[in-house]
C-alpha cells in the first residue's frame, strides 16, 4: 500500500491528510459543540477594561505574566483561588500566557491597588526590588483607544451574544449589569466617567490632566483592566 | 541531448537562501537583546526612553519568535524545497514558466510581509496568541504565499520524471497541508472595523473562540506548528542531504516508514501537554500526556535511522564539518524529543511549566536541530548552487564549536533556572506557609540569565561566520568542476 501511495501522491496527500485530522476533529469538536460557559460573577468587559486589555495585549504583558492559577496549594496560597473555564467565557482571546517571568495575574485585582500599579508601572524596581520588569512610562501620556474598544464590544454583542445591558447572576445573588451605549460618543463619555474613578486614586499630574481634559491615558485603561481581574 | 544530465534552477532557492540568513541573524540578534534585557533590564532602554515602547522585553518578544520561525525556518525550508524538489524528482525549475512566475511571486510577496509583520509587532498590533500574533490582513497575505508553496510542491510534482516521491517530499507536503489547516484555524477571527460599521482600528479583530476554546485551538495550533514547521520539514532536510552529504544510503526504509505515519498519526494530540492542569478537559490532558511519550517512537525512528545512515562512515564526523552539523543536529533531535515527553508527564508538568526549563527545552530543540540542520542543508547546497567550493573549512569549524558551546550554555542553565524556580514557587516552610516570595525566584535567577546571555551571543557569532562564509562561498570561492560535486561538498581549508 505503501509503495502504491508513494507513486500517487494525490492519494498519498490525502492519506497525510486524514491521518493528521482525526486527533483534531476528536479533541476539539465534541468541546466545541458546547461553548464555555460563563461562571456565576463572570460579567463582559466595559469599554475603559476592554482598552485597557487591548494595552495588555499590545505589550504583550502574556509574554512575562501567565492568568491561570493552577489547583496546586502554592498555587491558590499565592494567586487566590484556581481557574475555572468559565471565568475566561469573555476572553478573545485568552491569555493563560506560557511563562512566568514574573507572577500570575489572573486575580491580581484582589490584592493590588490603583496606586500599586501606577507607581509600579513607572518604576517596577522601585516598588519591588530586584525586579527586572521594563517601566512603562508612555503609558502615562499616550492615549487609549477606546473606538476599538467601542467596536469590539459591539461586534462581540452581534456576533457571539455576549450579554450587554443584560441582568447577569452576581456571586451575592443579586445581578450585574454591563452596560453597552447605542453611540461610539455614549460609550466614550460612559468609559471617560469610568476613567475618572480610577485615576481619583492615581497622583500622577500628566494623568490628572489628561482626564480634565475628557481624554484617557493608557496607564488609567490598563490598571481598570488590572482592577477588574479578580 | 537525452542522456545529458538535467541542470536544475536555483534562482528562486538562492532568494530564499539569503532570506534565511538575513533573517536567521535579526531574530538571533533580537533573542540575544531579549536574553540580556532579561539579565539587565536597563537593556530595554538600548535606544533611549524616548523608543522605551518599542524596544521593550514586551514588544521585541514576538519579533524573536517569529523571525526565527516564520522568517528564519520557513525561508530554509524554502530554500531547500526548490533544491531538493526539483532533484528528488527530477524535473527542472526552468521547464514550466508557470511554477518559475509563481515561486518569484511566492518570495517577493513573502518578503512584503516581513515587512509589515516587523512595522506592525513593533507598534503593537497583535492578536494576542503567542506564534500567531500576526493581524489578519498579514494572516490572509500568508494564507496566499502558504497555498503558492502548494502550487509548487504540486506542480512540480505534476511534471516530475521519477515517479516514486522520495522521504523528503512526504515531510513537504506532510508540512505543506498541516500548516494551512492549522494557521487557517487558529486565526479565525472577525475584524471589528467592519463589524461595527467603521469604528476604531481596522487592523484590530477578535477570535472567534473564547477563553478555554481558544486556548484548546491556539495549543492545537502551537504545538503542531512546532511539530509540522520546526520539525517535519526538518525531516525532510536531514533525509536528502545527509545520505548526498555522506554517499550512505538511508539504513531502513520500513524505519522511515513508521517514523512518518506514525509521526503525522500522532503529533496532533500532544498539543494537550501545553494545557495540563489548566481548565482544559481532564481526558485531553492525560491524551496530551500520554501521546507526547508515544511521541519518541517516531521521533527517535527518523534520529535512529539517521545515526545508522553513518553506520561504517562515522569517520566522516572527524573529516567533514557538514556531516558534523548533521549528526549533532540528529543527536540533538534525539535529546530534545526525549526532554519533550518528560515534560509533558503530569507530574514534571506542574513543576516545570511556565518556567525557564520550557524555554530551554525549546532553544536546544531549535538551536540544536532546526538551526544545525538547515546551516548544514545550505552549507551542502552552497557549492552546487553557486558553482564554487566552500570558502573556509576552518572558519566552518570554528563555527561548529562556537555553536555547540552556546547551545550547550543555553539549555544548561535554563535547566538549572527553570528547575529552581519551580522548586521555590511550590517551597513551603515548616508552618505551610510559602518560603519564597515570588521576586525571590526571579533574583535567584540573575546568574543563569547572564549565562544564557553568553551562550546566546556565542551562538549569535556563529551565525555571523556562518554568513561570511556563505557571502565568500558565493562570491570568491574556487570554481568547482561538477565531478567534484558527488559527495563530500569540496571546500578550502
Amino acid at each position: 500500500m505503501f509503495h502504491w501511495l508513494e507513486k500517487h501522491p494525490f492519494f498519498f496527500a490525502v492519506g497525510v491528510f486524514v491521518v493528521f485530522s482525526w486527533a483534531g476533529l476528536i479533541m476539539i469538536l465534541p468541546t466545541f459543540t458546547k461553548a464555555s460557559q460563563p461562571l456565576v460573577g463572570t460579567v463582559p468587559y466595559t469599554t475603559l477594561e476592554l482598552a485597557g486589555r487591548h494595552i495588555y495585549v499590545a505589550n504583550n504583558c502574556s509574554g512575562c505574566h501567565s492568568q491561570l492559577i493552577r489547583p496546586f496549594k502554592n498555587e491558590t496560597d499565592r494567586y487566590g483561588d484556581y481557574a475555572k473555564s468559565g471565568e475566561f467565557a469573555y476572553d478573545r482571546p485568552f491569555l493563560w500566557g506560557s511563562k512566568r517571568t514574573g507572577p500570575d495575574l489572573m486575580r491580581v485585582g484582589n490584592y493590588r491597588t490603583t496606586d500599586w500599579h501606577e507607581n509600579h508601572m513607572k518604576d517596577p524596581a522601585g516598588i519591588v526590588p530586584g525586579s527586572i520588569m521594563p517601566a512603562y512610562r508612555w503609558m502615562f501620556t499616550k492615549l487609549a483607544d477606546l473606538d476599538t474598544a467601542y467596536a469590539e464590544q459591539l461586534t462581540v454583542q452581534a456576533a457571539f451574544a455576549v450579554p450587554y445591558n443584560k441582568p447577569l447572576p452576581a456571586k451575592d445573588g443579586g445581578t450585574n449589569m454591563v452596560k453597552l451605549a447605542d453611540t461610539l460618543e455614549g460609550a466614550k463619555a460612559s468609559a471617560l466617567a469610568e476613567a475618572r474613578t480610577v485615576a481619583a486614586d492615581m497622583k500622577d499630574q500628566d494623568v490628572k490632566d489628561l482626564i480634565a481634559q475628557g481624554e484617557v491615558p493608557e496607564i488609567v485603561a490598563l490598571i481598570a483592566y488590572l482592577n477588574r481581574l479578580k | 541531448m537525452e542522456n545529458r544530465p538535467l541542470e536544475y534552477d536555483y534562482t528562486v532557492a538562492k532568494l530564499w537562501m539569503i532570506s534565511a540568513i538575513v533573517l536567521g541573524i535579526v531574530g538571533m540578534l533580537i533573542g540575544v537583546i531579549l536574553a540580556w534585557q532579561l539579565a539587565f533590564p536597563g537593556v530595554n532602554l538600548l535606544l533611549g526612553e524616548g523608543l522605551a515602547e518599542y524596544t521593550s522585553f514586551g514588544r521585541l518578544r514576538p519579533l524573536h519568535t517569529d523571525a526565527v520561525i516564520y522568517g528564519f525556518t520557513v525561508s530554509g525550508i524554502m530554500a531547500t524545497w526548490y533544491y531538493v524538489g526539483q532533484r528528488v524528482l527530477k524535473v527542472s525549475m526552468a521547464e514550466s514558466k508557470f511554477l518559475m512566475v509563481t515561486a518569484k511571486i511566492q518570495f517577493w510577496l513573502y518578503a512584503i510581509g516581513v515587512v509589515l509583520i516587523v512595522v506592525s509587532l513593533l507598534f503593537g498590533l497583535s492578536q494576542g496568541k503567542e506564534y500567531a500574533e500576526f493581524i489578519w490582513p498579514i494572516d490572509i497575505a500568508i494564507v496566499i504565499i502558504w497555498v503558492l508553496w502548494g502550487v509548487q510542491i504540486f506542480g512540480l510534482i505534476g511534471i516530475r520524471r521519477e515517479k516514486t516521491i522520495y522521504i523528503s517530499i512526504w515531510y513537504y507536503i506532510a508540512s505543506f497541508l498541516a500548516v494551512s489547516a492549522l494557521y487557517i484555524f487558529n486565526n479565525m477571527a472577525i475584524p471589528t472595523y467592519f463589524a461595527s460599521g467603521g469604528i476604531g482600528s481596522i487592523f484590530h479583530s477578535v477570535s472567534m473562540y473564547a477563553g478555554t476554546n481558544d486556548a484548546l485551538v491556539q495549543w492545537w495550533f502551537g504545538h503542531n506548528a512546532v511539530g509540522f514547521v520546526l520539525t517535519v520539514p526538518i525531516i525532510a532536510m536531514i533525509y536528502y542531504f545527509l545520505p548526498k552529504e555522506s554517499g550512505q544510503a538511508i539504513y531502513s526504509y520500513k524505519l522511515s516508514l513508521l517514523a512518518f505515519w506514525g509521526l503525522v498519526f500522532t503529533y496532533v494530540w500532544a498539543g494537550g501537554h501545553h494545557l495540563i492542569f489548566a481548565t482544559t478537559p481532564d481526558w485531553m490532558q492525560t491524551m496530551g500526556s500520554v501521546f507526547s511519550v508515544i511521541l519518541i517512537l517516531p521521533s527517535w525512528g527518523s534520529a535512529i535511522n539517521m545515526l545508522l545512515t553513518m553506520k561504517g562512515e562515522w569517520n566522516q564526523v572527524a573529516t567533514n564539518p557538514l556531516i558534523k552539523f548533521m549528526v549533532l543536529a540528529s543527536t540533538f533531535y534525539m535529546f530534545s524529543t526525549l526532554e519533550g515527553p518528560i515534560q509533558a508527564i503530569k507530574s514534571v508538568n506542574a513543576l516545570a511549566h511556565f518556567t525557564e526549563w520550557i524555554v530551554g527545552h525549546v532553544h536546544d530543540g531549535a538551536l540544536g536541530w532546526v538551526v544545525f540542520m538547515i546551516i548544514a542543508a545550505m552549507l551542502h547546497m552552497a557549492p552546487r548552487v553557486y558553482g564554487r567550493e566552500i570558502y573556509s573549512k576552518s572558519l566552518l569549524n570554528t563555527q561548529f564549536w562556537l555553536q555547540t558551546l552556546g547551545v550547550t550554555l543555553y539549555f544548561t542553565s535554563m535547566w538549572i533556572a527553570g528547575i529552581t524556580q519551580g522548586m521555590m514557587w511550590r517551597a513551603h516552610d515548616e508552618f505551610g506557609n510559602l518560603a519564597y516570595s515570588f521576586i525571590d525566584s526571579v533574583i535567584a535567577l540573575e546568574p543563569f540569565y547572564i549565562i544564557r546571555a553568553v551562550g546566546g551571543t556565542i551562538y549569535l557569532i556563529g551565525m555571523f561566520i556562518w554568513a561570511y562564509n556563505m557571502y565568500k562561498t558565493a562570491t570568491a570561492g574556487r570554481r568547482v568542476e561538477a565531478n567534484e560535486l558527488q559527495n563530500t561538498s569540496p571546500m578550502a581549508s
